[in-house]
C-alpha cells in the first residue's frame, strides 16, 4: 500500500494510519451488521433450498442398500475374478448376511435394489431368506443353486458385486434410457423400459406449446392494458388477476366440468350443429395444453405489460409523423422495445410449465404425463427414491441449461419483471 | 446465529415435541382411503369410539401410497397411529419392516377371521371387491360377463380402469377366457403376462384411468365413461345416496381385503390396539355394512348383518360364483416388475 511512512513524517502519518484502520474497522462493523441482516435469509435459503436439492442430487447416485446389509458377501466377492460362479466362500458369507437381514427385516430391501437390474430378484431373495431361516447349515452353494438355478449365474453375481459400490450411475443411466451390461459397458436400455427420453421430449414440447399459446393470447391483452385509460385498464387488470388468485386445483377442476363429454362446451358445439357427436376434449393433449395455458396466462401477461407501460407513447407518434404506416411503426419501433418483457414472460411460463404435475394428471391422458408425474410415481408408489431423484436432477439440469441458453441469446440483464 | 442460542432453540423445540407426546394418548390419527368408505368407518368406528372413550380421532386420507408410511417411519416421526392398507402393502410393510407385527391374541386368534385374510402385519377389517359397473339408465341390455368390459363392439364408449396393473391383468385374462382358478398360474409365466397386456391393448384407446376410489362413480354419473371398474361399495353407495341406477357385473369380481396396519414407532401402541380391538368387534363390523356394502372380515360379525344388506355383499353366494380371490403372495413377488411394465405400457 502507498501509505508507508516516510522518515520525518512519523507524527501525522501515524495519525493517518490510525484513521485508516479506524475507517476500516468501522466498515467491517458495517459489513458485519448488514451481513447479520441478510444471514437469516441466507440460512433459510441454504436450509430449505440448497440443502434438500443437494441431498436429492446425492440420492440419485447413492447406493447403500447392498453395501450396508451384505458386508460379508461384498468382502468375499472382492476376491472374485468374475469368470465363473463364485465358490463356497461367497455363498457361505451370503448365507451369514441373510441370517442378519432376516433378523433386521432388510432382505426385501436388498432384493428390491437388485430387482431394478435383475427382474425377479426380489422374490428370489425372499425365498433365499426363508431357505436360510430353515437352517441346516452349509455347504450353501449347492443348496442355493438347487433352490433356484439363477444363483449360479455369473452375470447375476457380477451385478451383485457392482451393486456393492457406494455410488451407482444406474438411476441416471435409466433416466436417459441407458443401462450397464454385465461387463459394465453402457448400452441402450431394454425397449420395454425405455420411456424417459420420450417423456423429457414430451415435457419440453408441452411447455413450448403452452409458452407460445400464452404469448399469442397474452401479447394483445398486455398491449390493451397498457394503452387503455387507467379506469378501464383497472377493470381489465382485475379480470387478468382474478384467476391468478384462484387455486390451480380449482381452475383445473373447472376445466374438467367445462370440457367433459357431457359438459358445457360439448353442449354448445352440438346446439350450434358444429359437430354431430360429442368431441373428446379432455383426458388428452388438447385439454392439458388448454388448462395449462389458462393457468400460465397471467405469468406471461404481467411482465410484458410492465414493459409496455414504460414505453412512451411519443415514440409511436414520432414514427408515424416521420411517415411510417401504423403496422411499420408498431413492428419496427414498438415491438423491439417490448422484447425484454416478452423474454421474461416466456421464460417464466416455460420454466414453470416444465414442472407441471397436477394439471396434466387431472385433465391429461397417460400420454400427456410430464416428468414431474414420474417423479411423484417413483416417490409415492414405487418407493424408488433414487430414480425419482435422478429424474428430478435431470429436470433441474435441463432448466439450468435452458436458462443459460436464454441468458446467452437474450441476456438476463435485459429482462424486466416489473 | 451463535451456537448457544441455536442449541437453546433446538432444545426448546425438543421440549415442545415431547410435550406433544405426553398428550398423544388422548387422540389418535387414523388414515384411510377417503370418500364413502371412510365415511362408513367414521359412522361405525370413529364416532362411537370417541363417544365411548373420549379419545379424539383425527382422520387423514391417502390413496394407498405405502411410501408415505415408510417415509414417516424412516424419518422417526410416526404421526399416523393406524392405517387402512391393502393386502399388498401389509405384505410389503412386513417384508421391509415399516409395519408392526400384530399380536393376534388380542383379537381372539387368527381363527376369528375369514380364512386366508390374516397377515403378520395387518388385521383384516373388510372384504371388498373390484367389480365393473355400468349405468343401467343408459345401457338397457347390459353385459353379463367380464368379457363385456373389453367388448367395445357391442358396448362402444370409454371405460374407466384403475391406474394399476393390479386387477386389470386378472380381468384381461378372465375376459380372454382363462378360468378364475387358473389366472395367477397363467400370470406367473411371461406368456401369460403378454397375453393380459395384449388383451388390454385392444381397449387401450378407450380407457380413462382413475386413481381415487371416488372417481369411478363420478365418471359414470357424468357420462364420461360407459363402464367403470370400481370398488363395489362405492357403486352401492352411489345408488343408495345419489339415487343412481348403476348395475354391478359380479362375474369375475376380484375379492380382496383391507387391513388395519400399525406403522413402526407409534407413540402409544396400547392406545392403538384398544382402537383396533374396538373396530374388530362383531357389533362394530356389522354396523359398518349399514353404510357401505363391504363384507366383515370377522367371522362373528356376519350373523349380525341384516339379510337385505347381505345380498349386496361381494361374499354373498349368488355374487361369489365366479369370484377370484387376490393372491397377495403373487403380487408381493411380482409387483415391482408388473408395475414397471404397466407404467411403461401406459406411457407409450
Amino acid at each position: 500500500m502507498a501509505v508507508a511512512a516516510l522518515p520525518g513524517e512519523a507524527g501525522p502519518d501515524a495519525d493517518r494510519i490510525s484513521l485508516k484502520t479506524k475507517l476500516r474497522r468501522a466498515e467491517r462493523m458495517n459489513r458485519a451488521r448488514s451481513f447479520s441482516l441478510v444471514a437469516p435469509l441466507l440460512v433459510f435459503v441454504l436450509a430449505v433450498f440448497a440443502l434438500p436439492i443437494g441431498l436429492m442430487l446425492v440420492r440419485s447416485v447413492e447406493n447403500t442398500e447392498v453395501r450396508e446389509t451384505m458386508p460379508r458377501t461384498m468382502a468375499a466377492l472382492a476376491a472374485w475374478d468374475g469368470r465363473e460362479t463364485p465358490g463356497e466362500a461367497v455363498f457361505a458369507a451370503f448365507a451369514d448376511d441373510l441370517v442378519q437381514t432376516q433378523k433386521d427385516r432388510t432382505t426385501a430391501l436388498v432384493g428390491k435394489r437388485i430387482n431394478y437390474e435383475v427382474p425377479g430378484a426380489r422374490s428370489r431373495f425372499l425365498k433365499a431368506g426363508r431357505l436360510v431361516d430353515a437352517g441346516g447349515g452349509g455347504p450353501w452353494k449347492e443348496k442355493f443353486i438347487a433352490s433356484d438355478a439363477e444363483w449360479g449365474s455369473v452375470e447375476f453375481w457380477a451385478i451383485m458385486k457392482r451393486a456393492g459400490n457406494s455410488f451407482t450411475p444406474y438411476y441416471l443411466l435409466t433416466a436417459l434410457d441407458l443401462r450397464q451390461d454385465a461387463a459394465g459397458a453402457v448400452t441402450a436400455n431394454y425397449p420395454d423400459q425405455s420411456i424417459f427420453i420420450d417423456i423429457f421430449i414430451r415435457t419440453l414440447t408441452i411447455s413450448l406449446v403452452v409458452t407460445l399459446a400464452t404469448l399469442v393470447l397474452g401479447y394483445p391483452v398486455a398491449h390493451l392494458l397498457a394503452i387503455l385509460p387507467p379506469a378501464r385498464a383497472n377493470v381489465l387488470m382485475i379480470l387478468v388477476l382474478l384467476p391468478f388468485t384462484t387455486s390451480i386445483l380449482v381452475r383445473t377442476t373447472a376445466w374438467i366440468v367445462l370440457l367433459q363429454s357431457n359438459g358445457v362446451l360439448n353442449d354448445i358445439l352440438l346446439a350450434l350443429h358444429l359437430t354431430t357427436e360429442r368431441v373428446q376434449l379432455i383426458f388428452n393433449r388438447f385439454g392439458t395444453v388448454l388448462a395449462m395455458t389458462h393457468i400460465q396466462l397471467p405469468f406471461t401477461i404481467l411482465p410484458i405489460y410492465s414493459v409496455m407501460k414504460s414505453i412512451p407513447a411519443s415514440h409511436l407518434r414520432a414514427a408515424r409523423s416521420l411517415g411510417a404506416g401504423p403496422l411499420t411503426a408498431f413492428v419496427s419501433v414498438y415491438m423491439p422495445q417490448t422484447l425484454p418483457g416478452v423474454g421474461a414472460g416466456c421464460l417464466l411460463t416455460f420454466i414453470l410449465s416444465l414442472g407441471y404435475y397436477i394439471t396434466p394428471a387431472l385433465v391429461g391422458g397417460p400420454q400427456d404425463q410430464m416428468v414431474s408425474y414420474f417423479v411423484a410415481l417413483y416417490t409415492n408408489r414405487e418407493m424408488n427414491w433414487g430414480q425419482a431423484s435422478a429424474l428430478g436432477g435431470l429436470l433441474l439440469m435441463m432448466t439450468l441449461v435452458l436458462y443459460a441458453v436464454f441468458n446467452r441469446v437474450v441476456g438476463i440483464d435485459k429482462v424486466k419483471l416489473g | 446465529m451463535p451456537l448457544k442460542s441455536l442449541t437453546m432453540t433446538l432444545s426448546a423445540l425438543a421440549l415442545a415435541a415431547s410435550c406433544g407426546t405426553a398428550f398423544a394418548a388422548d387422540s389418535l390419527t387414523i388414515t384411510s382411503w377417503g370418500g364413502a368408505y371412510q365415511t362408513s368407518q367414521d359412522e361405525a368406528y370413529f364416532k362411537p369410539y370417541t363417544a365411548k372413550t373420549g379419545v379424539k380421532i383425527t382422520q387423514e386420507e391417502y390413496n394407498g401410497e405405502a411410501a408415505r408410511i415408510r417415509a414417516m417411519v424412516e424419518s422417526g416421526n410416526t404421526t399416523w397411529d393406524a392405517v387402512d392398507v391393502d393386502a399388498a402393502t401389509a405384505q410389503q410393510g412386513c417384508d421391509e419392516g415399516f409395519l408392526t407385527p400384530i399380536d393376534y391374541s388380542k383379537f381372539g386368534g387368527e381363527g376369528a377371521f375369514v380364512k386366508g385374510s390374516t397377515f403378520e402385519c395387518g388385521i383384516p377389517t373388510i372384504i371388498y371387491s373390484t367389480i365393473y359397473a355400468y349405468d343401467a339408465d343408459k345401457i338397457k341390455d347390459g353385459p353379463k360377463t367380464i368379457a363385456g368390459l373389453f367388448d367395445t363392439k357391442t358396448w362402444p364408449g370409454k371405460r374407466a380402469l384403475q391406474k394399476t396393473p393390479f386387477g386389470n391383468l386378472e380381468f384381461a385374462l378372465m375376459a380372454d377366457g382363462v378360468p378364475a382358478d387358473k389366472v395367477y398360474e397363467t400370470l406367473k409365466t411371461k406368456e401369460g403376462v403378454d397375453r393380459a397386456f395384449k388383451k388390454l391393448d385392444t381397449i387401450k384407446n378407450d380407457i380413462v384411468w382413475w386413481e381415487a376410489g371416488a372417481q369411478p362413480p363420478q365418471l359414470l354419473a357424468s357420462g364420461e365413461v360407459v363402464m367403470a371398474t370400481a370398488w363395489n361399495g362405492r357403486i352401492f353407495n352411489a345408488n343408495k345416496v345419489d339415487k343412481k341406477n348403476f348395475k354391478i357385473v359380479w362375474d369375475g369380481q376380484l375379492l380382496d381385503y383391507d387391513l388395519w396396519a400399525i406403522p413402526k414407532g407409534v407413540k402409544d401402541l396400547d392406545a392403538v390396539y384398544k382402537f383396533v380391538e374396538f373396530a374388530s368387534s362383531p357389533e362394530a363390523q356389522a354396523a359398518q355394512t349399514k353404510y357401505i356394502s363391504y363384507g366383515p372380515a370377522l367371522l362373528a360379525a356376519t350373523p349380525l348383518v341384516a339379510p337385505d344388506i347381505l345380498k349386496d355383499l361381494p361374499t354373498a353366494p349368488e355374487n361369489a360364483k365366479t369370484a377370484l380371490a387376490n393372491d397377495p403372495v403373487f403380487w408381493g413377488d411380482n409387483k415391482e416388475e408388473l408395475l414397471k411394465r404397466f407404467n411403461t405400457w401406459i406411457a407409450q
